[in-house]
Parts: structure tokens; sequence; C-alpha cells
């Protein structure tokens, strides 16, 4: 089952008309290919530290997906809001935040973002405004929709974004959020990164429609937009655009981004459940190998993109590092930060 | 000082908040337009306009998201849930985001917002429009739980959770909403984690909250006029943080505690309080503690059986009868 209108890319009210059509400067699509590498180098070391033994508990790599989080990030103001899921690594680093933060706080290290009381799921860095990762589908719409009321309402011209996966498209809060968001026109973009699986099940095989994000849209007053998620600059102009119209208080966006991760939901999934074929397939359009040779075609030099790749690889090792040499947060904070007072306690 | 309906009392409170500080907003269903199923927020929608006091859909998720949202980043959220028996439907927001994200996140976001919602029985409403589940609230680390028993203590605590840089939940008792009661005159402000002595005695202590407060402080009357025996009634006014002094100062001094509690028997917030006396004050006590709690089982809709489930003044009494031999 297709739906045409949802199935062609839709470019609804652009914004000032040299973001859209205008080639994208130089410099912006090398921040867009370092960015990308950045989060395949990062994500690539976390796994690693796994195997090693050194990143506990859980993690949700977004190999394969980086080209959505780099796109908003470039795109973003340095004071916007991301709200993402505990597939948020990408998201986190992409708004400046240190690798040696995300990594530390992935082995539960003193040096992570939050000093191992949050974990992988839950990376959160305010100064960068990475308000949080969300671990529970779907709880993050309606918190993204509440930052974007408060923006509007201070006067900011802050915007909220807001990633999540195809899976949440079916729990109650994206609907709500959804509605709410479209009924009070707040600064909020909605996006749906499809990955074509929740963790094990394929989204379509519980889905009453084929774009779980793009043909809900009109049901909220909304345009569908749905992009290749594995086109850096595709996702860098859709975002422009839909951060644009919500700076002018048009209201909401809901992107629906396609794409595909390469390795299982988490660390403990083979991911067997996905035809070879189709694994295949998506790999042959990873979006980091197309873009280089995008840029190459455009007339960048091979050293100036491998010294980027180099830079990015430094990066990743100095941070491997750094968070390796941190110490184990101290058993203390525990107990702390239950209350803005900074302890826990409930009793006199 | 003016005589308030602690109905009239929750939009007072409210107003006293948004006049003093412009990042105070208001949301939740049927609040603005229509003052409030109970009719518990007139006139704020005139006074404060449609940018500060917002309709939302029927959207418990949305609403408590939305409130969260807009704590963090900067606003002072009141949210609305109409009756506190669907905060089942949002619990999410409540347990997992709201109370946890400022550990979470090592204390880098706030969340200074209230949640306001009508608890408990006594309309005959049936079993998902009259628990009391304010034991909910209190089992998950990171809330802050209120229950005022009078208008007083309405304007005072509500202004205190609104200050507060705490998410706050606050339990107004719908029996009470039509109960009248004097409010001070100008700004009311009081402390959360206070409880206060409504009655002083020396035989026996009564713990109670919300609505349970003038049943024990009748109980206590009776108990006084009928057998000679003395009662102290301590209003608990706020679960958490929890006033453990009082009640400890009290249950030594009278060496007998009683709590009556309008929610089911089990984890009722009474156990913590009884356990909390039985650790400490064990030596001191002169008789078993007694709960008196509504039995465990959903909440019938018909009057009588509604009052029969209900603690109610006489079997506070029998209870406390009971402890004194
Ligand atoms: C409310 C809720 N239900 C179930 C889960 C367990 N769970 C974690 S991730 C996940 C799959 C989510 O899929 P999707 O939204 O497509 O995101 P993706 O993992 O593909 O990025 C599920 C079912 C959860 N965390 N929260
Ligand atoms: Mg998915």
């Amino acid at each position: 089952m297709t739906n045409p209108q949802a199935s062609k890319p839709k470019a609804e009210a652009p914004g000032p008309k040299e973001d859209i059509a205008e080639a994208i400067a130089p410099a912006t699509r090398l921040k867009l290919f370092r960015s990308q590498l950045e989060i395949r180098y990062l994500e690539k070391r976390a796994y690693d530290l796994f195997l090693q033994n050194l990143v506990k508990g859980t993690s949700h790599l977004a190999l394969g997906q980086e080209a959505v989080a780099a796109g908003f990030g470039v795109a973003m103001r340095s004071d916007d809001y991301t709200f993402c899921t505990y597939r948020g690594h990408a998201h986190t680093l992409v708004r400046g935040v240190s690798m040696a933060g995300i990594l530390g706080e992935l082995m539960g290290r003193d040096c992570g973002l939050t000093r191992g009381k949050g974990g992988s799921m839950h990376l959160t860095s305010v100064e960068h405004g990475v308000m949080g990762s969300y671990a529970i589908v779907g709880a993050h719409l309606p918190i993204a929709a509440g930052a974007a009321w408060s923006a509007r309402y201070r006067g900011t011209e802050q915007v909220a974004v807001c990633f999540f996966g195809d899976g949440a498209t079916n729990i109650g809060a994206f609907h709500e959020a959804l509605n709410l968001a479209a009924v009070w026109k707040l600064p909020v973009v909605f996006v749906c990164e499809n990955n074509l699986y929740m963790e094990y099940t394929s989204i379509e095989t519980v889905t009453a429609v084929a774009h779980p994000a793009a043909d809900r849209a009109s049901a909220y007053g909304l345009e569908p937009v749905l992009i290749d998620g594995n086109d850096v600059e595709a996702v860098y102009r859709i975002a422009l655009q839909a951060l644009a119209k919500a700076r002018r208080g048009e209201g909401p966006s809901l992107i629906e981004a396609q794409t595909y991760r390469h390795g299982g939901h988490s660390r403990a999934d083979p991911a067997k459940y996905r035809p070879r074929k189709e694994v295949d397939a998506w790999l042959a359009r990873d979006p980091i190998p197309s873009y280089r040779q995008r840029l190459l075609a455009l007339g960048f030099s091979e050293s100036s993109l491998a010294e980027i790749e180099q830079e990015a690889q430094r990066a990743v090792d100095q941070a491997t590092e750094q968070a390796k040499a941190s110490p184990v947060p101290p058993t203390d904070i525990a107990g702390r930060d239950v209350w803005a007072s900074g302890g826990s306690e409930w009793r006199n | 000082m003016a005589e308030l309906t602690y109905r009239e009392a929750v939009a007072a409170g409210i107003a006293q908040e948004m006049q003093r500080d412009p990042r105070v907003v208001f949301l939740g269903e049927d609040v603005a337009s229509a003052g409030g199923v109970f009719k518990t927020t007139e006139g704020l929608l005139q006074k404060f306009g449609p940018d500060r006091v917002r309709d939302t859909p029927i959207s418990e998720q949305a609403i408590l998201g939305v409130a969260m949202g807009a704590a963090m980043t900067g606003l002072r959220p009141i949210a609305e849930i109409m009756f506190s028996d669907f905060l089942a439907v949002c619990w999410d927001m409540v347990a997992n985001q709201i109370a946890k994200t400022r550990y979470m996140t090592n204390g880098q976001c706030s969340f200074p917002l209230v949640i306001r919602t009508a608890n408990g029985a006594g309309f005959r409403f049936g079993a998902q429009h009259s628990q009391s589940v304010e034991s909910w609230a209190m089992a998950v680390p990171g809330l802050k739980v209120v229950a005022p028993s009078t208008p007083a203590d309405v304007i005072g605590l509500l202004a205190a959770a609104v200050r507060d840089p705490d998410p706050v939940l606050f339990f107004e008792q719908k029996s009470l909403y039509a109960t009248k009661g004097e409010v001070p005159d100008g700004e009311h402000v009081d402390e959360l984690g206070k409880a206060k002595v409504r009655r002083a005695g020396e035989d026996v202590t009564l713990v109670a909250l919300g609505a349970m407060v003038a049943r024990a402080l009748e109980a206590a009357e009776r108990l006084q006029s009928e057998n000679g025996i003395s009662a102290t009634v301590v209003d608990l006014r706020t679960l958490v943080p929890l006033d453990t002094q009082t009640i400890l100062s009290e249950v030594k001094r009278t060496g007998r505690l009683v709590t009556v509690e309008e929610n089911p028997r089990l984890c009722g917030w009474g156990a913590e309080v009884a356990s909390i006396v039985a650790e400490e004050l064990f030596y001191d006590l002169d008789a078993p503690i007694v709960r008196v709690t509504t039995p465990h089982a959903p909440l019938p809709a018909a009057d009588n059986l509604e009052d029969f489930v209900l603690p109610s003044v006489e079997k506070i009494v029998d209870r406390v009868r009971m402890t004194l031999g």
C-alpha cells in the first residue's frame, strides 16, 4: 500500500528562497560530511568498547542513520532544543557535545555527561540545547511541544526538534503531541527516522499505513513530508525549511526520513530478522560513501576529505583515551539531585 | 480574614501566583472558558488571558508532557488533571519523566511544575472517579506530594508548590470543594513538609490527610465527650517531604497512633507512617498501631456502599476505643 501523495517528497512553505534553491555553501557541505563521520566513528567506537566490555548496560547505535542527525545539527540554531531517543548519541553529538562526555557516559565514568546517572539512553547536555534522551517510546514528543510552547511564550524564536523512530508513531503520545502542537501552532519539528523496524518487528506489519509518519500528517492538518534520510543534503534542506517555518510562527512540521540501521536494534541484537537482500540494498545506500562521492564530483579534493576523516578519527581516539582515563563516579552522587536542593531527603 | 470555599481558594491561589510571576501558566481540560468541571478555576481566563490559561484537548500525556517541557525551559506551569484517577493515563509522564529527569541528568534540568488534581470519594462516582491516589505518587522518588484540608491551606500550599523548584502533585479532595474556611488577607504562602496539629490531646494521636482530617477531628470530639478520651489530630498536609518530627513527637507524647486514610489499605501512606513509628518509637508505644483505611477493593458507587467502605467517624471512634482497650 502506498500513498502517492506521501511517497513524493514534498517541500512545503519554503523559507527564505536561498535556503532551498541555492547551492549549499562549500563550508556547510564539509560540515555535513564531518558531522556524519564523527557520528560514524563515535558509534563504531562505542561498539568496540562494548565488545571490550567497557560499555555496560545497553546501547542503541545510529550506524547507517547518520545523515538525519547531521543534517539537522548543521541546520539548527545553537539555542534550539533537541529531544531525542535512547538511540540518541548522534543527535547529542551534533549539537557540539564532547565525545568524551558521551563515551564516558556509556562507560559509566565520572567524565560522562551525567556522571553515569543517566547512562547511554539518557544523554543530556542542557548547555548545548540537548534537553534529554528519552527511553520510553514517544514520551518526548509532548515534552518537546512543551519546550516549544515555552519558547514562544518567552518570545525567543527557539525551535524544538524532536527525533523519534517509526515505532513511536503507533503510541498515543505521538498523536496527542501532534494534535496539540498543530492546534497551538507550536514551533516544533517532529522528525521520524523510519528505519523500517521497531525492535525486531517490521513496522509495516503493525501499521495501518505505508508511511508511518507522513501518512498520519494530514490527520493533524500538516503536509506530508517524506524524504530520503540517507541524503544529508536533503535532510539539511528540509531542516532549514521546517525550522524557518517554525520560527515564523507557522507551526509544527512532521518529517519522515527513510533510513536504515546497519546493525541490530541494540547491542544484544544480531538482527537476523532482516532479509539479506534488504540489508545489502541499504548498505549500498550508506549515506557516508555516497556523500563522499558527491563531494568529489562537486570538486572537493580527495585530500581535504581525507583530512576530515583523519581529524574525526583522531577526535574519537582522543575522547576514548580521555574516557578510559576518567575514574568511576564517586558513590555519594547516587543520592544526589533527586531534588533541586541537591539532595534526596524525603523526611525531616 | 475572608471566608472562602475550598473551591474558591483554588482559583484564588492560582490567581495569586499568576499575578506575582509571569512565568506561571495554567493548562488543562475545560479549565479556561468553562472554569473547570468543578468550577475551581473560574475567572482565570478573563484575568490572565488565553496565552496563560489554556484549554487542552483530552490528552493527559500531552498536558503533562507540555508542562514538563515548559518547566524545563523556564516556565512554571500548573497543569490540571481533571480526576486523579486519570493520572493512570499519563503515569509515564509523572513517574518516569517528570519525577526522574532531574536525577538522570545529574541535576541539569529543573521541573518547577504543579499537577493539580481532584482526588477522592464522596460523590458516588464509582471506582474510576473516586480514588484517593496520593500513595501512588508518594511511592515515586522525585515527586513532592501535597494534600490540603482547608481553604487557607489550598492557597498557602499551592503558593508554596508553585514556588518550589521541584515537581509537586497537589491533591484537592473533591469532597471538600464546598467546605468553607477563613483565609488570611493579602498574599498567603505556606511551607511544604510541615504537618499541623489541629487538635492537641493526651491519649492517642490520629494522623489524617485531606478529607479525613475533618472526620478525625469529629471523631476526637466524640471520643472526648462520650469516653473522656483525649486525642491529638495531626493533619499531614504534605506526604513528601514528610514531617516525621511532628508525628514522632505527638506519638511519643500520647503513646498511641491511629492513621486515618481514604486510600485502599495496601501500601497506603499510613503504612509508611506506621513503619517509621514502629522503627523509631517502638518502646514508647502503649498499644499496637492501628490503620483505618478503605478496604482493598475498588470503590462502589451506591450511596450506602460508598459510605460503608470509607473511614467514617463511627469507624474511627471504634478503632480508637479498641486501641485504648
Ligand atoms: C513505551 C515503550 N514500549 C516499548 C519499549 C521497548 N522498546 C524500546 S525501543 C523499541 C523500538 C522502537 O522502535 P522505533 O520507534 O522504530 O525506534 P528505533 O529503535 O528503530 O530507532 C521498543 C519496542 C519502550 N522503550 N517504551
Ligand atoms: Mg525504527
